[in-house]
């Protein structure tokens, strides 16, 4: 698969987003789901954003759609979308950028979509709300996108319900959906993690190539270093609410910085390099409370490398040239993983 | 779908039998009728000759199969009070029964629904409190009482309604209100809680980033999804409304099945009781029917198995 490369020179990134903050109200107080995120896409680049479970993946793509639940506050410095500002807007015009410029689409196909109405009523709706069309064109729309999607029989599609498509149909169903209104900016939750393996690589070489083809900036979430190595131009690993390393795909699979990092591509067993029957790779230890103000370095209790000026105050992202950063003190990365010299994952 | 709606309608069929064997069978069980009818001096003869006359020292099934057959044709019998045919007494009254049973649902939905929806989409706030208070008084508060209170004030003092009487719509309003609270509080809560769901699920997070608006979201996609319970509830509480309007028309003094069940039952006028037991029974059970049939028809995951 060959890449767009890395958005560069004089265009425009798609999404920027400074400082993203979401805190949930919860009894116990305040939770940082998410905590000073960065990040930008280019058109037709591709974002992986990288974690384990609740790390704050999630609420950071809600919060850039503006989705976040009732009990988050959420705040940023700069979210620009196409050179608007969405800090500027009122909710109703954010509300019409949703699904027209900037599209989701969630983990869970299965429960994704209304079961009451069909296929083609679900697609239409978003075509014709913001005002792209009239009923005939939406059809003929949603009858084309199924195509390419690779749905055989299209036209028939249309007029069945969700319960009558199984859940590689659906997620397909879901893309298409989320192309309707052809947006700048496609945010995916966790794509493939509801589906059969087989399916998976379909589905995410699916995206890659409508993405390539209609030149869309795609942040992709996940937690499988796998899909990374397959699908990223450049990577955010996220800890604790916390952005805890930026790279390119290259820069974080050959020569990962933070000891988190590290840590993960060691849990990833190499074909011919791992001895058969040895024992995977963990972090040991578990994340901290996202409740609360923060103290030291999130990552200092599973941490091997971890020393006294750690736990002192939170530690920043420091950059480390252009697209590159680290949140960790020590200066230089500890001696990398060798076994990683290449990206893990064959691309399909 | 047709293999569905036949299953339904044999059950209801098979059901309809059995609660007509049973309410049959309960009347006739629960009291010696030939002795209740010959009166309390009456000699045993007397008796003897009272039960020959209506048939009831044959044997029970025989009694069941006579009655059966003769209700299937549209034959109930005589009243033993005024001895005009029974499908008379009830075709007579259950145009004012009917009447205000679908008032008081069409009330009850009218305030609920929105309540409900309302309430749904600010959980916990005043509104919500208010809804769900609202809905605990309804259903604290006893249809004669209710009904009383309403006749003291709007018929007494303010002198706005009628109290008694079924000629005019107006008699109607104050027993619409009435029965209507009786049903309202469950159909708020089930209003309520199906929103609460429907708001918190996969579809409306996904209807919500295709930037559709706060009407589309609460009602195609939400209220759609809620209302399937509610459908249901609407049948039963029909159904509930039908037989269960004994104390407020009699409290109202409407001229409905009800009152006359009610009057029946003091004059043990048989035939009369049990028609209207099966009567009721039965349109309960069509009813059902009838919901699950729109349930399929709402919900194509029943209606395309
Ligand atoms: N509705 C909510 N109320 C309270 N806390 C929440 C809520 N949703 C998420 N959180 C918390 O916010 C944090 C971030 O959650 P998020 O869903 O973004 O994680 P994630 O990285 O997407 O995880 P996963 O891989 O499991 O999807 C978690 O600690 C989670 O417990
Ligand atoms: S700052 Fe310290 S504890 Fe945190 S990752 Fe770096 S070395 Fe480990
Ligand atoms: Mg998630």
């Amino acid at each position: 698969m060959t890449r767009t490369p890395y958005f560069s020179g004089n265009e425009k990134p798609i999404l920027e987003v400074e400082g993203l903050t979401v805190d949930i109200d919860v009894p116990a107080g305040k939770l940082h789901a998410v905590s000073d995120v960065d990040l930008h896409v280019g058109r037709g680049e591709t974002l992986c954003i990288v974690g384990e479970s609740g790390c704050g993946k999630t609420m950071t793509a809600l919060g850039v759609m503006g989705l976040t639940p009732r009990r988050a506050t959420i705040g940023a410095r700069r979210l620009v979308l196409e050179g608007q500002d969405l800090l500027a807007m009122s909710k109703a015009e954010r509300s019409a950028l949703r699904g027209d410029r900037m599209a989701m689409i969630f983990q869970d196909p299965m429960t994704s979509l209304n079961p009451v109405y069909t296929v083609g009523n679900q697609m239409e709706e978003i075509y014709r709300h913001h005002g792209k069309g009239g009923h005939r064109e939406a059809r003929e729309r949603a009858e084309y996108l199924l195509e390419k999607v690779g749905i055989t029989a299209a036209k028939g599609r249309l007029g069945q319900y969700p319960h009558q498509l199984s859940g590689g149909l659906r997620q397909r169903v879901m893309i298409a959906m989320t192309l309707m209104c052809e947006p700048a900016l496609i945010i995916a939750d966790e794509p493939t993690t509801a589906l059969d393996v087989t399916i998976q690589a379909q589905i995410l070489r699916l995206l890659a190539d409508l993405q390539k083809e209609y030149r869309m900036a795609l942040v992709l979430i996940t937690h499988d270093l796998g899909v990374v190595a397959r699908m990223a131009d450049r990577v955010i690993v996220m800890y604790a609410g916390q952005v805890v390393e930026t790279g390119t795909a290259e820069e974080v699979f050959t020569a990962p910085m933070h000891p988190y990092t590290q840590g993960l591509l060691d849990c990833i067993p190499i074909p011919g390099k791992t001895l058969r029957g040895a024992k995977l790779g963990s972090i040991p230890g578990i994340v901290p409370s996202l409740i609360g103000d923060l103290t030291g370095c999130q990552f200092g209790n599973r941490c091997s490398y971890a020393f006294a000026a750690c736990a002192a105050a939170p530690v920043a992202l420091r950059k480390h040239g252009k697209g590159r950063g680290c949140r960790c003190l020590l200066d230089t990365a500890p001696a990398s993983a060798s076994v990683h010299a290449k990206p893990v994952g064959a691309a399909p | 779908m047709t293999r569905f709606l036949i299953h339904r309608a044999l059950i209801a069929v098979l059901v309809a039998i059995t609660v007509s064997v049973i309410g049959f069978s309960l009347l006739r069980l629960s009291g010696d009728l030939a002795t209740e009818l010959a009166g309390d001096t009456a000699k045993p003869e007397q008796i003897a000759q009272v039960a020959h006359l209506y048939g009831l020292d044959r044997p029970l099934y025989a009694q069941y199969f006579d009655w059966a057959g003769k209700a299937l044709h549209g034959d109930l019998g005589r009243s033993l009070f005024s001895n005009e045919p029974v499908s008379l007494l009830i075709g007579q009254r259950i145009g004012v029964t009917v009447q205000v049973s679908f008032m008081a649902l069409i009330f009850g939905l009218v305030i609920s629904i929105p309540l409900g929806v309302l309430a749904a989409t600010r959980p916990n706030s005043w509104v919500d409190r208010m809804a769900l208070s609202f809905a605990v008084f309804g259903q604290a508060v006893p249809g004669f009482w209710l009904g009383l209170i309403l006749i003291i004030v709007f018929g007494v003092m303010l002198r706005w309604l009628p109290i008694s009487g079924s000629d005019h719509f107006s008699n109607f309003i104050l027993p619409m209100v009435t029965l209507g609270m009786s049903v309202m509080p469950a159909f708020m809560r089930l209003t309520r809680t199906g929103m609460l769901d429907a708001l918190d699920s996969d579809y409306i997070r996904m209807a919500r980033a295709k930037g559709l608006s706060t009407s589309s979201i609460l009602f195609k996609h939400a209220l759609r999804n809620a209302i399937l319970p509610v459908v249901s509830l609407t049948a039963v509480s029909l159904g509930f409304l039908l037989g269960g309007s004994v104390i407020v028309e009699s409290v109202f003094a409407l001229n409905g099945i009800g009152f006359l069940a009610y009057q029946s039952i003091l004059r043990t006028d048989f035939p009369v009781v049990q028609s209207i037991v099966v009567f009721v029974s039965v349109a309960y059970i069509a009813l059902t029917l009838i919901s699950d049939l729109v349930n399929a028809y709402l919900d194509p995951r029943i209606r395309l198995g």
